[in-house]
């Protein structure tokens, strides 16, 4: 690899050389400011030089070594002017180039960089879409606050724009620009709003992003869009993963009411915690308590379980922290595997799980505990991640497992790291104090440590030792002796400082030696540390009060050398110490306590984990981390007592369609009629929705494929109840499903009547149709319908029955009869189930040029073999129909789209005369019925096509399918890609059209 | 934007200090207040989330590179970085998250490079961890290796790279197949060419893969040769005590795949015995549903090589600890000379050839010098560092390979007392330890045949006897 660089050097090698050069002189001659500065100053003359010269790789070398410049820190902010120049450069990599250098140097240069706005907002109009989202990438990163408007226009059209990868760099550039103009917060949460129903996986991850930076409380804004991002959650990138859960987590706490019971103690029954199968424990939780949990609480848990399982770590600890903050706790436990499995990973992440991992194993042992031996210290990890395993090891301790810690305890208080020995010992200690069954073990073990050769070990053991003393008052007159002696050979201060405080609590247990030491330390006094000074102090005034008769002149000494100490702390203790026990005129009715203050009984500390108060920061942030609220930390809220109304998640249609009674048809008449009106104000106005429209149909198409191809998200979450096999998620499942088959049905009729609008106007080639939101709304239903298309399926049977029957009472309403469709067909049939993405582009060309005035219809280039239902057998008494598209121009009109219907006789019988009659069409549609068959034999199957006018929409055409004996209405809806024409065009049309429609 | 500032007192806490009576309560003058950084700052809203910028630096403490994704911020906070890096023993220790008055740094520490990012307010720092790791993998990628010179040598490319994975601070392209449309790796071929036609290495056209629900693999794919290979590489991590026994065992796996297929290949791999796997963490190509039913690995690969699934297999298991280690080592008290013995054999091997063993030894301070004899394989002792590597090679159960001699200790110091834990390196071709085994690769999607291989790898991963 050398190699490469070797030659790659050689390429720009003149550039770096000379550079290196310069740096050379410049630190070898320090003489003066003055050879600095001429050197660089040629030096630039000379970048300037190339930069303006004719030839490309000049410039290209040019821009080559000021990128090095910055690189390594040093100013060229004085080459802005020649640099500027270069930014309408058609050599793509000197343009990138360039963009480095404006995006580092134009707030410096305000002035200089309004002169390559002109040439970002051309590129805003590029038909390249990367070039439209690297311009607005940079216009958005060049912090001038001049251009504000520019910035807030430009971002507004990018949010609009047919590509989803300029869409989501829009909701990067709102971040941008919010900084540097928070004024615009009120529009900008408009864009926000309108990204936020995006369903591109691509601008998730990003607006939400964007959404958490400038209106985190606008929580509102979340409902409508709730269920779609759970369904989206496992296909956006991982980035955009973790940015949502954390919000969503944070929605969670203030939308659902608590899932934890109020006797879930801290460790609630720890089998539960294991066993395997969870559903059935629920169900048994259900019948327990009369709480119930929001499906769309059930809906986040469960969709982001699979992302346990995901290879990068930050996206399973965001996990990991919602399951812990937001789910049941008898749920919680399967986020141990997944954090444990990330302690094979690097150090750092190391060090962030195993905090995470510290302040969880404090609430709930029962987590952790099987993977006790994967905490395990071994000698070669670093001492961070050492102290950090102790802590876990510590909070895992209990009665069962402590004699195997205390084993391997062993073993790491002999280590080399002293460091992490005398945290062992400490670890000791609070394993001693926590469960009383080893507290002698572990005291006889610490006082064979104070024998230790190494001084940390003993001072670490003195001082636990002394924390476990003063918890058993009980008689250890022996150890304190013991430690007695060691004041003469242990210097560390704390050590010694804890020892004198231990002879001091019992002195009246040491009668003898007591004295003895204060005598001792009264000589020593001027040379220890601080911290010691202040427990001789203290010894002395202890002594003082129980044996006054031998020890009164040592205190007064010391006393005294303690009034003239350098600390004032230490004098000021000597000044309060003195007032207190030595008994004058002016001491006051305190003294007559003294003995009572200094001897009290004091309580036993407490060994705490220094984690125990990491809790009340949201798990995986940087302020747990820190243990100090860090800027911008968004605290998590406690759940509400009562849930705030769950309806408000639903998306609007859903609410009509609910709610189907002749008032909600009256009700949906307003909307129809405020559309046609609408859009005939907007008849020749923006062209950018006539872009969505198509695009929405485009981008189902891929979703669609998606399902197909590689059955991924939108089954993936469908066909969870199975594999869960959840009693209550799975009917709550249904529930969704049927509710969305409804919107469905609702949300392809509104497209269908766009369609309908959209083929009356179409003589003018920029036709409206209607207002971009109205069409975002529109493709915002169709996205939650088809996340669950395979949902819809199973259901599809059941509601096709019921609504047939209310299809025959709906007599002539049929075109506000919106619940009348049949979801059957799924919205776009796509061509090969792999379709690369230029595929799909070609096709939003294809849609794009009906309204082209030059169209030659070409051969459709795959026919889908897909057939949908018309008539099940069960609701045709034995009659079965199927149409399919065959896709090729129908011979009946040049209006109408082919229709091929498969009839398939399931009885045992002939079934007679199968003919078409009440044809219930929309205005405008027309239909060409095939001719009545005479008879069909049992397991016979006759196939007989069909032309439909569809008028260009997606509206039904309802008819009914008559046999001799019965009529069974039946409908037929069209995606919208029958509908489309293939047709060939060259490039340059195509691109024309294409700059046509923005 | 109103944030609540917040002041945290916090007492530092030196050890034993906390409950020396009542009075002590007066030496706690020494509390320290804490506060969030950029506490001032605060009142203005946008800070900008995740990274600010981005400093590389060597292991003699020059920042080599800087790169801002924001406003400039000024090389000297890495000062606190600094800081902290001297008070830590060793570069290991250097707490990956500091917090100084206005920032917080965030660093990594790879390829004895410290990559430390700026970053100024809440953001989870796993997030900016894994980040990084994926910027350090990325160079790795594109140079062969992730060194201060490569580095350097390809500053501009490291700068578009840079500006294409991050937009604002917030991860734009990681995908190692979408970077490479857009920038292409530097070959010699290549800078050879451009040289000659001015023209660049970078790519003018969108990556197909950043609009495609499979970001990871890149349209238009063709090879001559369509070749898919696996490698199942597992690694026993394990602690075994002075007397033989295992205190703790797991084995982990990975797969690693490298895939030259043409088109657009959806592969699936299926295993014997799938229930082996007891936790498995996915590359994202994995459909997951397909996977929890059916126990299938069903996958669009990336192209090139990618790792696949890394896994651990279920402690349930036992697992076979293929080498025994026979050691004595001790120190003489009162002497200045201790000895040292080692023996390395083969243990439930399963037939097949341990090789590529090295054993490694952190003696303790006062070693002085080693004076040993091998019977097989040569050995090194670290005076600086006191690391002695023994590289044993191939072990043959005819004659076990051993390591014995004399330790030199510094005179008057006191014995240690501990002995130092052995760490073992070995490798063992053709066999998964844990009885893994792949059962077959069906392909769809493309009508090509294409040449199949799985290899199979046992290594010792963090494998460390204690004595």
């Amino acid at each position: 690899m050398s190699s490469n660089s070797f030659a790659y050097n050689e390429q720009s090698g003149g550039g770096e050389a000379t550079e290196l050069g310069q740096e050379a002189t410049s630190t070898i001659s320090p003489s003066g400011a003055f050879g600095l500065f001429s050197s660089d100053l040629k030096k630039n003359e000379d970048l300037k030089q190339m930069l303006e010269s004719n030839k490309d790789s000049a410039k290209l070398d040019a821009m080559k070594r000021i990128v090095g410049m910055i690189a390594k820190g040093k100013n060229a902010s004085e080459l802005f002017p020649a640099v500027v120049k270069n930014v309408a450069s058609k050599n793509i990599e000197i343009k990138k180039l360039v963009y480095v250098y404006l995006v580092r140097y134009a707030e410096e240069q305000q002035d200089l960089a309004l002169l390559s706005i002109s040439t970002f907002q051309r590129a805003l109009k590029d038909p390249n879409q990367l070039i439209r989202a690297s311009a607005l990438r940079v216009l958005s990163s060049i912090r001038v606050p001049i251009i504000v408007p520019i910035m807030m226009l430009a971002i507004k059209e990018a949010a609009a724009d047919l590509s989803p990868y300029v869409r989501k760099n829009a909701a990067h550039a709102i971040q941008k620009l919010y900084s540097l103009d928070p004024e615009q917060k009120e529009m900008l949460i408009e864009v926000i709003e309108k990204l936020l129903k995006d369903k591109s996986i691509l601008v998730a991850g990003s607006v939400v992003m964007a959404f958490e930076e400038v209106c985190p409380d606008r929580i509102d804004l979340i409902h409508k869009n709730y269920r779609k991002l759970c369904n989206l959650l496992v296909d956006v990138e991982e980035w955009g993963q973790v940015v949502i859960i954390h919000m969503l987590t944070r929605y969670a706490r203030t939308q659902f009411v608590s899932p934890w019971r109020e006797d879930d103690g801290l460790e609630d029954n720890e089998k539960s915690f294991y066993d395997s199968d969870d559903e059935q424990k629920e169900k048994t939780d259900k019948r327990k308590k009369p709480y119930t949990m929001d499906p769309d609480h059930r809906l986040l848990i469960r969709n982001t379980k699979p992302l346990l399982q995901s290879r990068n770590a930050a996206v399973v600890m965001a996990v990991a922290q919602l399951y812990w903050h937001i789910s049941p706790k008898s749920e919680a436990g399967i986020i141990s595997k997944s954090l444990v499995r990330l302690l094979r990973s690097n150090r750092e992440v190391q060090y962030i799980v195993l905090q995470n991992i510290a302040t969880m194993s404090i609430q709930r042992k029962g987590m952790f505990e099987p993977y006790l031996k994967s905490f395990y210290v071994r000698s070669t990890d670093p001492t961070m991640i050492k102290t950090l395993k102790l802590e876990i090891l510590t909070n895992l301790a209990n009665e069962a497992n402590i004699s195997t810690l205390l084993r391997e305890f062993q073993t790491y208080v002999k280590s080399q790291d002293k460091q992490f020995a005398a945290a062992t010992i400490q670890t000791i200690g609070r394993c001693a104090t926590n469960i009383s069954e080893v507290t002698d073990t572990c005291l006889s073990g610490l006082v064979c440590l104070l024998s230790n050769r190494d001084e940390i070990v003993v001072a670490e053991s003195v001082v636990v030792i002394k924390k476990l003393l003063q918890m058993q008052p009980a008689q250890h007159g022996e150890i304190i002796k013991h430690m007695a002696k060691l004041l003469d050979s242990i210097t560390v201060p704390v050590a010694r400082a804890s020892i004198l405080w231990l002879i001091g609590e019992n002195c009246e247990r040491v009668p003898k030696i007591a004295p003895d030491v204060l005598r001792k330390m009264a000589k020593s006094f001027t040379s220890e540390d601080d911290l010691v000074k202040l427990q001789i102090l203290n010894l002395g005034a202890k002594l003082y009060l129980t044996n006054s008769k031998q020890t009164k002149l040592l205190t007064q000494y010391i006393l005294n050398l303690g009034k003239y100490d350098q600390n004032y702390d230490i004098r000021d203790r000597t000044r309060f110490i003195r007032q207190l026990i030595v008994p004058n005129e002016k001491s006051g009715a305190l003294s007559k306590y003294a003995k009572k203050i200094f001897l009290a009984q004091k309580p036993a500390p407490l060994l705490e984990s220094p984690f125990k108060d990491r809790d009340h920061f949201q798990l995986g942030t940087l302020s747990h981390t820190l243990n100090a609220k860090a800027a911008g930390y968004l605290e998590l809220s406690n759940w509400p007592e009562v849930a705030p109304d769950p309806s408000v998640r639903n998306v609007e249609v859903i609410d009509l369609a609910k709610e189907w009674t002749p008032a909600g048809k009256a009700k949906n008449e307003n909307p129809t009629k405020k559309f046609y009106s609408e859009s005939e104000e907007e008849e020749d106005s923006s062209d950018s929705s006539s872009d969505s429209g198509s695009e929405s149909g485009s981008e189902s198409g891929e979703e669609d494929e998606e399902g197909d191809s590689s059955e991924d998200s939108s089954e993936d979450s469908s066909s969870e109840p199975e594999s869960e096999s959840g009693h209550q998620s799975d009917t709550e499942n249904r529930r969704a499903a049927k509710r969305n088959s409804k919107t469905k049905g609702k949300g392809d009729s509104k497209d269908g009547k766009k369609e309908n609008e959209k083929s009356k106007t179409s003589d003018s080639s920029n036709a409206e149709s209607s207002s971009v939101e109205e069409s975002s709304s529109d493709s915002e239903s169709e996205s939650e319908s088809e996340s669950e298309s395979e949902s819809r399926k199973v259901t599809k049977e059941k509601e096709k029955k019921a609504k047939q029957d209310r299809n025959r009472l709906a007599t002539d309403a049929s075109l506000l009869d919106l619940d009348d469709f049949n979801p059957v067909s799924t919205p776009v049939a796509l061509p090969t189930p792999a379709l690369s993405p230029s595929l799909i582009a070609d096709l939003e060309g294809l849609n794009l040029s009906t309204s082209s005035s030059v169209i030659s219809v070409s051969t459709p280039v795959f026919v889908p073999m897909k057939t949908h239902v018309l008539l099940h057998r069960m609701s045709g008494k034995g009659l079965a129909a199927h149409y399919s598209f065959p896709r090729q121009p129908c011979i009946f009109g040049d209006k109408m789209v082919s229709v091929q219907i498969t009839l398939n006789n399931t009885t045992d019988k002939k079934i007679e005369n199968i003919h078409i009659r009440e044809k219930k069409l929309p205005i405008g549609m027309q239909m060409h019925v095939f001719n009545p068959i005479e008879s069909l034999e049992p397991e016979g199957s006759i196939t007989v096509s069909m032309g439909i006018d569809f008028c260009d929409s997606t509206q039904t055409a309802s008819f009914q399918l008559c046999t001799k004996d019965d009529c069974f209405s039946v409908n037929i809806q069209p995606p919208v890609g029958e509908l489309l024409l293939p047709v060939a065009m060259s490039e340059k049309d195509f691109k024309k059209e294409q700059e046509f429609h923005g | 934007m109103s944030e609540v500032v917040s002041f945290k007192l916090s007492v530092r806490q030196s050890t034993g200090h906390s409950n020396c009576g009542v009075l002590t309560a007066f030496s706690a003058a020494s509390a320290s207040v804490r506060r969030g950084p950029g506490a001032e700052s605060l009142t203005g809203p946008g800070l900008g989330k995740m990274i600010h910028s981005l400093f590389l630096i060597n292991c003699s403490g020059d920042i080599f590179l800087e790169k801002h994704w924001k406003s400039v911020v000024s090389q000297s906070v890495c000062d606190y970085f600094f800081e902290a890096q001297e008070k830590a023993a060793d570069v290991e220790n250097v707490p990956p998250v500091i917090s100084t008055p206005h920032h917080y740094l965030i660093s990594i520490y790879r390829d004895k490079l410290f990559f430390v990012s700026v970053i100024q307010t809440e953001v989870p720092p796993l997030f900016v961890i894994e980040f990084l790791h994926r910027v350090a993998d990325t160079f790795q990628d594109y140079f062969g290796e992730c060194s201060e010179a490569a580095i350097k040598d390809n500053v501009v490319i490291v700068y578009e790279l840079l500006e294409e994975m991050l937009d604002n601070g917030f991860p734009l392209a990681t995908e190692s197949n979408i970077l490479k449309e857009l920038i292409k790796p530097p070959t010699i071929l290549r800078s050879v060419v451009n040289s000659i036609t001015g023209s660049s290495n970078v790519g003018d056209t969108l990556p197909t893969g950043q609009l495609s629900n499979i970001p990871w693999r890149r349209a238009g794919v063709k090879y001559t040769n369509n070749e898919a290979y696996f490698d199942v590489v597992e690694e026993i991590d394990a602690i075994i005590d002075k007397s033989g026994s295992t205190v703790f065992a797991e084995i982990q796996g990975v797969i690693d795949a490298c895939i030259k297929l043409s088109g657009m290949p959806d592969l699936s791999l299926s295993f014997m015995n799938p229930r082996l796997l007891d936790d498995v963490s996915f590359h994202p190509c994995i459909r997951f549903k397909r996977w929890e039913s059916e126990r299938v690995l069903s996958f669009i690969p990336p192209d090139g090589n990618f790792r696949l699934i890394s896994y651990r297999v279920s402690s349930q298991n036992l697992v076979a600890i293929p080498v025994y280690v026979k050691h004595s080592i001790s120190f003489k008290e009162n002497s200045s000379c201790g000895r040292f013995d080692v023996t390395i054999g083969p243990k439930q091997n399963m037939g097949k050839t341990i090789e590529g063993v090295t054993v490694t030894v952190h003696m303790p301070k006062v070693v002085l010098n080693m004076n040993l004899t091998p019977t097989q394989g040569s050995y090194t002792f670290d005076p600086v560092t006191k690391v002695l590597t023994w590289d044993v090679g191939k072990i043959t159960p005819q004659k076990l390979p051993s390591l014995k001699g004399l330790v030199n200790l510094q005179s008057g110091a006191p014995k240690p007392e501990e002995n130092p834990s052995l760490n073992i390196q070995f490798k063992i071709q053709q066999l998964a330890i844990s009885g893994l085994k792949v059962n077959r690769l069906d392909m769809y999607g493309e009508k090509y045949k294409p040449f199949k291989g799985v290899k199979y790898v046992t290594k010792a991963g963090k494998f460390q006897v204690r004595t």
